[in-house]
C-alpha cells in the first residue's frame, strides 16, 4: 500500500491541489466535511457555498469585480454595480471568506511556518499603503530575479527597524512577474519577541542559519539574506549608506554549495525613515536589545516617533552573480569566498552611491 | 524458530497495540509484555504478561532464559504525575532503561532492540533551525522528558556501541494523537479553553497513533536498520490552528503569569515543565531520512491526523455547518446591499 499516492482529488480554497490523504471517496476529512456542509442548501438565491469540486481555482467568488458580468438575480433582474461598488463588494466577499476559513483553521502553512494565505490577505495589505503612498518606492531591475528556481537575494540593511527587507519582499510579490514569494533570513531575537515571532515565521522568514537556507534554496525558493545585520540596521545617521561588514560571508557559502544565483538588491531610503541620532547602550543590555535608538522623534515623542519618515525609496535589482560554474569545490577555497563575498558588496555600495544620486533630497 | 520478543511499557495504548499486533503475526513465536500496570484492555491469550517494574530482578532472568531476540522499549514516560512524581518518573525512565540494557548485555540470541524516543530530544528554543535532522547537534533539554529521552538515547547508543552484534534503531516519535492516544497534549486540547502563550505561534507536528503503530511494528518485524530516525506526519500545523480545528477558545497568557496557569494545567494534563517552551517555540523534525532509509512514510498528514483526533475525541464550539451558514447570510447580505446602492445611487 503507497497511501502518499492517494491525495484527495478536491482543490484548496486558493485553487492548490489538496494534500492530504483521501479516504475511501477520495476526499480527505475536511473537503468530505465542507462537501456535506454545503449540499443541504441548493435553495440558496445566489451560487451556493463552497464546494470544492465545484470551484473555480481563479474565480474564488462568482460575482467579478466588473459591472455587468454579474450572476443575474434571479428575484430582481440583472443589477450592475457600478465600478467602485463592485470592488468593494468583490474585497468584501474575500474578506467573508478569509474569515470563514481563519475560524475553522482551514489553511496550510509549509514547514517553515508560511501562511501565504495570511500574507496575501492581511500582511501585504498592511504593508502596501507604506510602499506605494508613504515611501513612494521605485523598484528597478525586477527581470534579474528567476521567475522560478532557488536565488540568494542579498541587500544592503538600513534604517533601525528592518522596514528595507519587508519592501524588498512587497516589490517582489507584487511587481515580480512571478509574485515571487521572498523568503528572509532573519535573526533569533525576530523569533524570541512576542507577537513579532509567529508574524516573521507566517510572513515566510526563518533563522538566518546555513540549515535553513540550504532548504530552502534546495526547495527552489527565493531566500533574503542581510548579511550586515544589526551593524547595518542600527548604525548612526551620519554613516548612512556605507555598508558595514557582510557578517563571515556565510551567504556565499550556501550560494555556492546549492548552486544559487546571488542577486544583489540596492536600497536607497531606508537610511532617512528613523534617522538614528545616538545608541542607549546600557539601555539595550538591560532590555536584551541589540541597540536602543534616539531619533529626532524617538523616545521623545513617545509612540508618535515610531512613525517613520516618508523618505522617497529607491530599490535596484543587479545582474545576478552565478556560483553553478565554479562548482561545489570552490566551497572549500577561502580566497573564492572572499572575493565574492566582496564583489557582492561593492556591487550593492555603488548601485547604492548611483542610485542616492539620481534620488536627490532624501524626501522629495 | 519463531520471533521472541520482549515489549516493555506494554500495557499504555501504543504498547498495547503494539502487543496485539505482534500476537497475530504467525512469526512471532512468543511476547513478553513488561508493564506493571494493568492494560485498559486484557492482552491477548498468547501474550505473557509480565506484571514488574524494569527494574525488577524478574525482567533479568526473562530477558536472559526467555531466549529474546528482539526488545522493543516503549517504557519512557512523559507524565510525572502518573509516574509518583517527577522524581519516580526520572527513576523509572533512565534507571530502568539502564536495568533493561544491563540485561540485554548478556541475552545471546538478542539481534535487534527499538526505542521509542521523542523529538523532545531537539528541545524548543527560537535559536534552533526550522527543520531538526537526527544527526544535527541540538541544545540538550535541561529538565523533565526530554532530559531524560537524551540520556535514555545515550545509554542506547553506549549499548550499541558495545553488542555490534545487535540492530538498534531509535526512533524519535512526534507528538501523537489519534482517538484513543491519551497523552498530555491529547488532554491539554480536550481543555475547555487552551491556555496558550500571549505573542507566539509555535509550529506543531503531528503523528498518528496507526502510524505510529506501523513503525513500530515495521522496525520490529521488518528488515532491520540500525540508526537513529524522525518519524512525524507531512506538514505542520500551528498551535492556534490546531486549536481553531479543535473548535476551543484560545486563552493567551502574558509571560509573567504562565508559570503559575502551568502550574494550574499541569495538575490535570499532568505535563513536564518543558512542554511550556514547546507551546512557546514548538519543533519540528525533518522525517526524509526516514522516507529514504526506514521506507517509511506515514499515511496521515500533520494536519490530517490532527483532524481526525479533534474530530473523534473533541466537541466543536463552532461548527462547519454554522460558519457555512453565516458565510452565506454575510455574502447574500453583502450582495443586496450592492445590488440596493446599485438601485439607489443613480436617482
Amino acid at each position: 500500500m503507497s497511501p502518499a499516492s492517494r491525495r484527495c482529488r478536491a482543490r484548496t480554497r486558493k485553487g492548490e491541489r489538496c494534500r492530504n490523504p483521501a479516504g475511501p471517496d477520495g476526499l480527505c476529512a475536511v473537503h468530505r466535511r465542507q462537501s456535506k456542509a454545503a449540499t443541504p442548501e441548493p435553495q440558496a438565491p445566489l451560487p451556493g457555498p463552497p464546494t470544492p469540486d465545484a470551484r473555480e481555482p481563479q474565480a474564488p467568488f462568482p460575482a467579478p469585480p466588473t459591472p455587468g458580468a454579474r450572476e443575474p438575480h434571479p428575484n430582481r433582474g440583472p443589477e450592475p454595480t457600478p465600478e467602485p461598488f463592485a470592488s468593494l463588494l468583490h474585497w468584501a466577499e474575500e474578506a467573508v471568506e478569509f474569515l470563514g476559513r481563519r475560524v475553522l483553521g482551514e489553511y496550510e502553512i509549509d514547514e517553515f511556518g508560511h501562511d501565504p494565505d495570511l500574507v496575501e490577505h492581511v500582511l501585504a495589505p498592511l504593508l502596501r499603503p507604506l510602499y506605494r503612498h508613504w515611501w513612494r518606492v521605485e523598484t528597478r531591475g525586477l527581470e534579474h530575479v528567476p521567475d522560478s528556481g532557488p536565488a540568494l537575494v542579498v541587500g544592503n540593511h538600513a534604517g533601525t527597524l528592518p522596514f528595507d527587507a519587508l519592501m524588498v519582499a512587497l516589490a517582489l510579490l507584487d511587481e515580480h512577474p512571478a509574485h515571487r514569494a521572498l523568503r528572509m533570513l532573519a535573526a533569533d531575537l525576530a523569533f524570541d519577541l512576542p507577537v513579532i515571532a509567529p508574524l516573521a515565521r507566517k510572513s515566510g522568514n526563518t533563522l538566518a542559519c546555513a540549515e535553513d537556507a540550504t532548504r530552502l534554496l534546495e526547495a527552489g525558493e527565493l531566500v533574503g539574506v542581510w548579511p550586515e545585520g544589526y551593524k547595518g540596521l542600527g548604525k548612526p545617521y551620519r554613516e548612512r549608506y556605507q555598508l558595514q561588514r557582510f557578517g563571515r560571508g556565510g551567504f556565499v557559502e550556501v550560494a555556492l554549495r546549492t548552486g544559487a544565483p546571488i542577486v544583489p538588491v540596492a536600497v536607497v531610503g531606508s537610511e532617512e525613515i528613523y534617522p538614528m541620532l545616538a545608541n542607549l547602550r546600557r539601555l539595550a543590555r538591560l532590555l536584551g536589545l541589540p541597540y536602543f535608538p534616539v531619533t529626532p522623534t524617538f523616545p521623545a515623542l513617545g509612540p508618535l516617533g515610531a512613525i517613520p519618515l516618508p523618505s522617497k525609496w529607491l530599490i535596484e535589482f543587479c545582474p545576478p552573480i552565478e556560483t553553478a560554474g565554479l562548482g561545489p569545490d570552490a566551497v572549500l577555497d577561502p580566497m573564492v569566498l572572499f572575493d565574492l563575498t566582496d564583489q557582492v558588496r561593492d556591487t550593492i555600495q555603488q548601485t547604492v552611491h548611483r542610485n542616492l544620486l539620481e534620488r536627490g533630497g532624501a524626501f522629495s | 524458530m519463531g520471533r521472541r520478543i520482549l515489549v516493555t511499557g506494554a500495557a499504555r495504548s501504543t504498547g498495547r497495540r503494539l502487543v496485539g499486533a505482534l500476537a497475530e503475526e504467525p512469526e512471532v513465536e512468543r511476547v513478553v509484555a513488561v508493564d506493571d500496570l494493568e492494560p485498559a484492555e486484557p492482552f491477548p491469550a498468547r501474550v505473557e504478561h509480565l506484571a514488574v517494574d524494569l527494574r525488577s530482578p524478574a525482567l533479568v532472568r526473562t530477558v536472559q532464559s526467555a531466549g529474546i531476540d528482539t526488545c522493543v522499549h516503549l517504557g519512557v514516560t512523559a507524565e510525572p504525575r502518573a509516574a509518583g512524581g517527577r522524581a519516580s518518573m526520572k527513576e523509572r525512565n533512565v534507571l530502568g532503561t539502564m536495568q533493561l540494557l544491563a540485561a540485554a548485555y548478556h541475552a545471546p540470541d538478542l539481534r535487534r532492540l527499538v526505542l521509542k524516543s521523542t523529538t523532545a530530544v531537539y528541545g524548543s528554543s527560537a535559536a534552533g533551525p526550522a527543520l531538526w535532522t537526527e544527526s544535527m547537534p541540538h541544545e540538550t533539554p535541561r529538565h523533565g522528558f526530554g532530559k531524560d529521552a537524551i540520556e535514555v538515547e545515550d545509554y542506547v547508543r553506549s549499548f550499541d556501541r558495545r553488542r555490534p552484534d545487535v540492530a538498534v534503531t531509535v526512533l524519535r516519535l512526534a507528538n501523537q494523537v489519534g482517538p484513543t492516544v491519551d497523552n498530555p497534549l491529547t488532554r491539554y486540547f480536550e481543555l475547555p479553553v487552551c491556555p496558550t502563550m500571549l505573542g507566539f505561534d509555535p509550529r506543531l507536528q503531528f503523528l498518528h497513533e496507526e502510524d505510529t503503530a506501523e513503525v513500530l511494528l515495521r522496525a520490529t518485524l521488518g528488515p532491520t536498520h540500525d540508526g537513529t530516525f524522525n518519524v512525524a506526519g507531512d506538514g505542520v500545523v500551528l498551535l492556534s490552528q490546531a486549536i481553531r480545528i479543535a473548535g476551543k477558545p484560545p486563552l493567551p497568557i502574558p509571560e509573567p503569569l504562565v508559570n503559575r496557569v502551568a502550574e494550574l494545567v499541569g495538575r490535570t494534563v499532568d505535563f513536564s515543565p518543558e512542554q511550556i517552551r514547546f507551546l512557546q517555540y514548538g519543533r519540528v523534525a525533518d522525517t526524509s531520512a526516514a522516507a529514504g532509509q526506514l521506507g517509511f512514510t506515514p499515511k496521515w498528514s500533520s494536519l490530517h491526523a490532527f483532524e481526525d483526533f479533534a474530530n473523534t475525541r473533541l466537541r466543536r464550539l463552532v461548527t462547519e455547518e454554522q460558519v457555512a451558514r453565516l458565510e452565506q447570510d454575510a455574502l447574500g447580505w453583502l450582495r443586496r446591499a450592492a445590488g440596493w446602492v446599485a438601485r439607489e445611487l443613480p436617482r
